[in-house]
């Protein structure tokens, strides 16, 4: 199996899915006993970050300095010719001369399409706007099933600000691939969108809810985001709805004693620290799950792996 | 006899039934070739609409996916394929699968806003319309379509 581009999670099927997942398991084995892999020698990666984003760049450009190919690319839009106003069909036709493969990172919804339609070489979506960012959603998947060993029959909450998170929207649809529960837990007014519910619906049961109290024994892992402060108009209102969506060991209290908590990340004060070091903490492992994915993803559009 | 507001052509292409006021926008989709004669009728009574307007394209049959541009501002139109002084064909427009150019994206940060690129969607649903931008992945209902006409 092979595809040209990683640009948006709806144009992945399932058994699309399910063949990164398991490219990168193979791939996160052979680099624990190598350290570097040759896969991608000779091969040049090529990071536009039109706006910053450390972690997920320094993830891309680790990921394919451990394939065993180079990276170059640069950090922010105001030290290139954007600058002076080159447009982005021609960054990307400058650029593709000079890679094999571009990660592109940018604020506008839809730039990361309309790259891969402009260049000759593969392109993978870091982010675009608040529209995607399909490796996210692959490596969240990818430390679901390496926690449990499947995906399929867990109970899975994603807990928030449901409205507006990219990461979440992407995740539920990802998701509702495989036969799980969804249990939607958001303040009120931020509460996933109509049509997002209606479309995952169709395919698995969903719970709605604004407690998360009373779904916590039930779920196998509680997926947490951030809940923006400038999301209410009211402060008060904000710091009221704070404190019962973090989550410490006080909430965990009745959970199962397996169950896993995840967060993309960067937290602010969602996940209580004292939370860091017990057996529910998810969150690091996921930066980890960040590797093999992207490698698996790198060395799949590259045509090094299968 | 029928009074003929605009008289009757030889061979081409008749479009009726376009919503009173968007002749001249469905001309502009269109997009004719400048050596076609063209008549275009406004505001012409019609027993179904009220009000109409009609365009006549002399010389010239529009093809189905020509006309089929249209459907989104004119859903109401008839095509008439007009051979001889005789109507040989008459077919209704329909939404095509897939609309590039004549919208836009209502998404302000969407890039087809900021990038040399026509505007490209897909049809999710034809009744009621809904069509997802190909780039920025937004949907857009037919209030919305209608407002972001090019």
């Amino acid at each position: 199996m092979r595809f040209q581009d990683v640009i948006s999670i709806n144009d992945f099927r399932k058994e699309d899915i399910d063949y990164v997942l398991r490219v990168a398991e193979k791939l996160e084995e052979e680099v624990k006993k190598e350290g570097t892999l040759e896969y991608a020698r000779g091969k040049v990666l090529a990071t536009l970050f039109f706006e910053p984003s450390t972690r997920t760049r320094l993830s891309f450009e680790s990921a394919m300095h451990r394939l065993g190919g180079a990276v170059i690319g640069f950090a922010e839009a105001s030290s290139t010719s954007v600058k002076k106003g080159e447009s982005l069909m021609d960054t990307v036709r400058t650029v593709e001369n000079y890679a094999d493969v571009i990660v592109i990172r940018h604020p506008r919804e839809g730039a990361a399409r309309l790259a891969a339609e402009i260049a000759r070489v593969p392109v993978i979506n870091a982010g675009d706007g608040a529209n995607q960012h399909p490796t996210q959603t692959l490596l969240d998947l990818y430390t679901i099933n390496k926690e449990f060993g499947k995906i399929d029959g867990l109970n899975i909450a994603l807990l928030g600000d449901l409205k507006y998170g990219r990461t979440v929207h992407s995740l539920a649809k990802a998701l509702s691939y495989y036969n799980v529960r969804l249990y939607f837990v958001a303040p009120k007014g931020l509460e996933m969108p109509r049509h997002i519910v209606e479309e995952v619906s169709n395919k698995v049961e969903i719970v709605e809810t604004n407690n998360l109290e009373e779904v916590i024994p039930e779920i196998d892992v509680l997926y947490v985001t951030r809940i923006q402060k400038e999301r209410f108009p009211d402060p008060a209102e904000y710091n009221k709805i704070k404190g019962s969506y973090k989550v410490d060991l006080k909430t965990l209290e009745n959970a199962k004693d397996t169950l896993k908590v995840m967060h993309p990340l960067p937290r602010v004060d969602e996940i209580a620290y004292e939370v860091d070091n017990t057996k529910y903490s998810a969150y690091f492992k996921q930066v980890w799950s960040g590797i093999p994915v992207r490698m698996a993803l790198l060395g799949i559009v590259l045509g090094v792996v299968e | 006899m029928k009074e003929l507001k605009v008289s009757a052509i030889n061979k081409g292409t008749v479009i009726d039934h376009i919503p009173a006021g968007r002749g001249l926008k469905v001309l502009e989709i269109l997009n004719l070739s400048e050596d076609s004669t063209i008549l275009v009728a406004i505001n012409v009574r019609s027993r179904k609409l009220g009000r109409k307007d009609i365009i006549k394209v002399e010389g010239k049959i529009l093809n189905e996916e020509e006309v089929n541009k249209i459907a989104l501002i004119a859903p109401t139109a008839t095509v008439n394929i007009i051979e001889n002084w005789e109507v040989t064909e008459k077919r209704k427009v329909e939404i095509p699968d897939e609309i590039i150019g004549i919208i836009e994206c209502a998404n302000p940060n969407c890039i087809t806003h900021y990038e040399k690129v026509k505007p490209k969607f897909k049809v999710v649903s034809k009744k009621p319309l809904k069509l997802k931008c190909h780039y920025c992945e937004r949907t857009m209902e037919e209030d919305i379509v209608l407002k972001h006409l090019l």
